[in-house]
């Protein structure tokens, strides 16, 4: 994946390129917007990470301007204002996801690994039908079966069993799946996401050999076979 | 709005808030101002304001008295004339020219007597008793102001006098001059220009004095108050104004400038305990942050330790910036923010949708969470900040709701309907809170010691309280015998029809 992160604090934008590298991806960054807008212009990213506070052109300025030249690549905002006015003001603008500082890496890690999958998924039609290792959704028929065994859900854990299909084999968080499920923007102050996870597992993985809702320390969750 | 002072936990005593007068020191060094200073002042301008107001007006006054005297000496002297050309003509049609000579002869002698004269038609002087006249005069009939001298008279004074005479013509070409000294007239403005100066001179001075007296008793009270307003500023702001207690505009004013003192006293103190309580509770997990990264660094520390202390250190870290989010959203809630992300939003979805998300965990504790949720009701404001809210109040309940017998707590999100409000409730069967101590409750870090053995920061309710505010909503924490209610009540959705606006507000 292609990266371009556009951030003036040096110190973060070092930290996070370095951070990029490290899990295996290309990341370039650029120190203003102006800078920012001609690298995103040229094309190849798969992903812009961008400041909502930059000097030369502001963050949602150069948004604005991809959008109005018909540039789709996947938008992440990062911002010190995180409050929900600027989060409806961001993606307004045309971003794709906002994050507010101060974030942890895996949060963001988790984000933009769900974006530029997300794009890479827009060209096909979404399938009606998920499938990870034995387990099976059916988005038609709202029948999920475990190695052909059907499992009864309630319409809430189908939603959030469906994101993570989706998403499966990335790590989603507990906001994104607050966000995504229940389409809730706040830092939940307990650990709400974690009951409903483990019921869901429970549905799940009981009896099984092979646990396939994992959890990762420090980040979230993960639908896949443990070992990758 | 009057608040409460809160009691300062300070040793010695505590002086009354509203000291009148006692406490207030005198500002005696500002007696002895400049001079420069006098005519800088308020006072000295306000009197020169009263003064040139008073002056025009009894310039004014005295002008229009004048003027309307003169008018009435003049119409009195012109009446006069008027009779006596009246007569004298009547004298000319009788017996001719003869007659109207030995006329005038006779009048002219008496006492106080007109000014006559008689002439040909080409000027030559037949009978009167007016030695001059200016040339051309004669020749035209009408009125006009001449300077004269009567026959045989001295001019006593240097000044000639003036006349107010009428030239009238006779059939046969003769021509009357008839007038009167008009010198009453001229006296009587002699006397107003004398008595118009006195009396300016006299406005003048008991303006400068009336308006000095009345601006120095305003102004030094003003003075008095503006110099007690120092001396407590420059203090730690526990004095107060003096009053007089005459309720006038200045002890109003001096009224309200010592409710904003309380005020601002009030809200310095809860300054001050915010940030105490935030040195203070936020002491602890920063120590217990630094005592597992310390942890890590011990030389005999495996692999596992290490890990094991990173990830605490991560989740307290995580904890800590939890916190300041709350109290930066709680801070920017209440200077008015988001507020254009307002719009009607479906009330009971949102509310099915918090409690959905909490029942999981409400049995997890074993409680149970049981709704009473009126379908199909709409609000006004941010679904994701009442949504919030929400998750506070049901957060809250589950942490203090526990009965005191230790059974499983029951716990009831409400949702109703009352008039134009939208009305969300969370009651537990708790052990409550006493009424003295519900303020105590929603203020930022106001943990009631009860409760102080339960994680949290008490930041939940004061949040919940921050969104009441800027959906210029109520929180309220009610009794619910036994346990805890607490309501937010925020506008309901306007009626369809109306545009779903964010600058309707």
């Amino acid at each position: 994946m292609r990266l371009l992160i556009i951030e003036d604090d040096s110190d973060s934008a070092t930290y996070l390129v370095k951070a990029f590298r490290e899990e295996g991806h290309v990341a370039d960054h650029a120190a203003d917007g102006l800078t920012g807008y001609a690298m995103a212009e040229g094309g190849g990213y798969d992903v812009l990470v961008v400041d909502r506070m930059l000097p030369r052109m502001d963050g949602l300025s150069l948004i604005r301007s991809l959008r109005a030249q018909n540039d789709t690549t996947p938008v992440l905002i990062l911002s010190a204002l995180g409050q929900v006015d600027d989060r409806v003001k961001g993606l307004r603008a045309g971003g794709d996801d906002y994050l507010p500082k101060p974030y942890a890496f895996s949060e963001l890690l988790a984000r933009v690994e769900v974006l530029s999958r997300r794009r890479a998924a827009a060209a096909s039609a979404e399938p009606t039908h998920y499938k990870v290792a034995d387990l099976e959704l059916d988005r038609l028929t709202r029948k999920v079966t475990r190695a052909g065994e059907d499992i009864v859900l309630q319409p809430r854990e189908f939603r959030l069993l469906e994101y993570l299909m989706r998403n499966a084999g990335q790590v989603v968080t507990r906001t994104m799946l607050l966000e995504n499920v229940w389409d809730y923007h706040f830092d939940p102050q307990t650990n709400v996401i974690d009951v409903h996870v483990s019921r869901l597992r429970a549905k799940l993985d009981k009896g099984q050999a092979v646990p396939l809702l994992q959890t990762v320390r420090g980040a979230g969750y993960s639908l896949r076979v443990e070992g990758r | 709005m009057r608040a409460v002072r809160p009691t300062a936990p300070r040793a010695g005593a505590v002086p009354d808030v509203v000291t009148p007068a006692a406490g207030a020191p005198r500002p005696a060094a500002k007696a002895s101002q400049p001079r420069s200073a006098l005519f800088r002042s308020t006072a000295f301008r306000l009197t020169l304001l009263y003064m040139g107001v008073f002056a025009i007006f009894a310039t004014f006054a005295l002008g229009y008295v004048a003027w309307n005297a003169r008018n009435l000496i003049e119409d009195q002297i012109r009446q006069t004339i008027d009779a006596e050309i009246t007569g004298l003509s009547e004298q000319f049609r009788q017996g001719g020219i003869r007659r109207l000579v030995n006329v005038i002869e006779q009048r002219a002698r008496g006492p106080g007597a007109s000014l006559y004269l008689v002439t040909t038609p080409f000027g030559e002087r037949l009978a009167g008793n007016v030695e001059q006249v200016p040339v051309g005069l004669l020749d035209r009939a009408g009125e006009s102001e001449i300077p004269f001298s009567r026959n045989g008279e001295d001019q006593p004074s240097a000044r000639p006098a003036v006349a107010i005479v009428r030239v009238y013509l006779l059939p046969a070409g003769f021509r009357v001059l008839v007038g009167r000294d008009a010198s009453e007239r001229d006296r009587l403005r002699a006397i107003v220009r004398r008595a118009g100066g006195w009396s300016l001179g006299v406005v003048l001075v008991l303006g400068v004095l009336g308006g000095f007296v009345i601006a120095r008793r305003i102004l030094k009270r003003v003075d008095a108050m503006s110099a007690t307003t120092v001396s407590i500023m420059s203090s730690d702001l526990k004095d107060r104004l003096p009053l007089a207690g005459n309720g006038d505009e200045l002890d109003r004013l001096a009224g309200n400038l010592n409710t904003m003192l309380d005020r601002i006293t009030v809200l310095m103190g809860g300054i001050r305990q915010v940030s105490d309580t935030i040195a203070h509770d936020l002491k602890t997990p920063l120590t217990r942050l630094r005592n597992r990264a310390e942890e890590a660094l011990r030389p005999n520390a495996t692999q596992e330790d290490m890990r094991r202390a990173l990830e605490g250190v991560t989740d307290d870290a995580d904890n800590l910036i939890r916190v300041f989010n709350a109290l930066l959203m709680i801070a920017r809630l209440e200077a008015g923010q988001a507020r254009e992300v307002m719009a009607p939003f479906d009330a009971s979805a949102a509310a099915q949708g918090v409690a959905e998300l909490y029942e999981a965990l409400a049995e997890e504790a074993g409680a149970s969470l049981t709704c009473a949720i009126t379908p199909d009701i709409s609000a006004f404001g941010s679904r994701e900040l009442v949504g919030q809210a929400l998750s506070n109040m049901i957060d809250n309940a589950l942490k203090y709701g526990r009965p005191a017998d230790g059974s499983a707590p029951m716990i009831t999100l409400g949702l109703a309907r009352e008039g134009g409000n939208v009305v969300f409730s969370v009651r537990d069967h708790g052990p409550g809170i006493p009424p003295d101590q519900h303020g105590r409750a929603l203020e930022r870090f106001g943990r009631l010691d009860a409760s102080r053995s339960q994680p949290g920061f008490g930041l939940g309710l004061s949040l919940v309280r921050a969104v009441a505010q800027i959906h210029e909503g109520t929180l309220e924490l009610k009794d619910n015998a036994p346990g805890l209610a607490v309501v937010l009540t925020i506008p309901a959705a306007r009626a369809q029809g109306e545009p779903d606006d964010r600058t309707a507000r």
